[in-house]
């Protein structure tokens, strides 16, 4: 019974306030890390040579080292150079290059499985190739996207737990504390673990109806 | 900027060695994966029920968890209930070895699956039992076919390795933040450990791709 109200009144109201820090670190990094993901896949593709070197430049340094090194860059490192960032802003900052440059990987597959006659039709009605590539390629593309993109917003979910290494107390962060006060790590880790499945499954679950909302019918790819 | 590359020289040294701690940790959880992931992918495709359902929610598991949290679970929470007195670098290399098994039964699975049944149903009609058939006819092609997805699964793990710098295991992001709050520079230490991380990322991705051409069976799997 002593378990029940430990739960109940001690560890769930702090991991509900670090549910609340994870959620907002997620809602905030997916937006622009899909952006930052569509201008590296169009530059990648379609840029002349620097800009589509420096966009695989940057890809591959933020695919290539791991994120708590990119996290530990942004917290500790570039204060010396006179820039602060408040933990949940580094954390986000981080979450968004990083995912930026996963996102661009799956967004430029999904470009460049658009046969290039769609590009050579758009330009031959007229099209500028910046129009092209925003009215015909990227509608198309991005379809095509979802399932890799559905895949690192998942990972999102779970790397938004490394905030807590710059400091940053989230669902993870809240627990550690809780646990480390009260010596109960199996209960309130699988206490949090059971938060972060229900958080997957739910984000899993919307992205899948979200995959069969903007499926345009006939368009579907190997079905 | 000079006396940052002299500390780097002086502090050099000190990061390799936890390259090589890195390394262990990620061949120790690789290997771990790749013993248990590969009889885990056949009994998920050739298994019965419960032995499915079982294998599916071991993978659910691992992979619906953050790292991080399983970590804390497993070295604080579940080791020490189970009377286990592990080292830090062992508790890391057995979480992250059993939840690359659950990511590496995946890649497996999804090899065996892309096989065709007619494979399986050929080598039973001459006479092999399943298990032969799956030893001698399905691993030897899937496991080819499972390179590339390895390859990413390493440089997965990889990165993922430097989360275990919450236990405090002496691997290379560890070793660099001693240096930093030794020294006061952050910014070349942890530039210095993205460097080392990248080259061995993409050299060790590169190293599996030469794996993949040697072992590739001409005339098979031409897709690429």
């Amino acid at each position: 019974m002593g378990e029940f109200y430990f739960i109940r009144d001690i560890l769930l109201p702090p991991l509900l306030e670090g549910t609340i820090v994870t959620l907002k670190l997620i809602v905030l990094s997916i937006p622009p890390g899909l952006i930052i993901g569509i201008l590296m896949a169009v530059g990648r593709v379609y840029g002349n040579k620097l800009i589509s070197s420096l966009c695989t430049g940057y890809v591959a340094f933020f695919r290539g080292t791991p994120l708590l090194v990119q996290l530990f860059i942004l917290y500790y490192g570039l204060p010396s150079l006179g820039i602060f960032f408040s933990p949940l802003t580094a954390a986000v900052i981080g979450f968004t290059l990083c995912s930026g440059a996963y996102h661009s990987e799956y967004i430029r597959g999904a470009i460049q499985s658009i046969k290039s006659g769609q590009m050579m039709a758009a330009e031959s009605l007229g099209m500028s190739r910046f129009k092209a590539i925003l009215y015909i390629i990227l509608p198309q593309a991005l379809r095509r996207a979802i399932p890799g993109c559905s895949n690192e917003i998942i990972y999102l979910v779970k790397y938004s737990s490394l905030a807590f290494m710059v400091t940053c107390i989230e669902l993870t962060g809240a627990g550690k504390i809780i646990a480390s006060r009260y010596f109960k790590y199996t209960e309130v880790f699988l206490v949090i673990g059971i938060i972060y499945l229900l958080m997957v499954s739910v984000v899993t679950k919307l992205l899948n109806s979200l995959e069969k909302k903007v499926r345009i019918p006939g368009l579907e790819v190997g079905k | 900027m000079l006396e940052d590359l002299a500390m780097l020289y002086q502090a050099l040294p000190y990061l390799l060695k936890g390259s090589i701690v890195t390394i262990e940790l990620v061949a120790g959880a690789l290997a771990l994966g790749l013993v248990v992931g590969i009889p885990m992918a056949a009994g998920q495709v050739y298994g019965s029920k419960p032995v499915s359902k079982i294998i599916s929610f071991y993978v659910w598991f691992f992979r619906g968890l953050p790292v991080l949290v399983l970590l804390f679970l497993f070295y604080f929470g579940l080791f020490p209930l189970l009377n286990l007195d592990l080292s830090a670098f062992a508790a890391a290399v057995l979480v992250l070895g059993l939840r690359s098994t659950a990511y590496q039964s995946q890649i497996f699975r999804g090899s065996i699956q892309s096989l065709g049944s007619g494979q399986m149903l050929a080598a039973r009609s001459i006479g092999m039992s399943r298990f032969k058939a799956i030893c001698h006819i399905i691993l030897p092609q899937a496991l080819r076919i499972s390179i590339p997805g390895w390859s990413n699964e390493y440089s997965i793990i990889l990165k993922d390795s430097a989360i275990t710098y919450a236990l405090g295991v002496m691997e290379i992001l560890t070793r660099g933040n001693f240096i930093a709050t030794r020294t006061y520079k952050p910014m070349p230490v942890f530039l210095t450990c993205a460097v080392i991380f990248l080259i061995l990322t993409y050299g060790g991705v590169k190293l599996l791709d030469l794996l993949e051409k040697k072992v590739r069976t001409p005339g098979y799997g031409g897709r690429r």
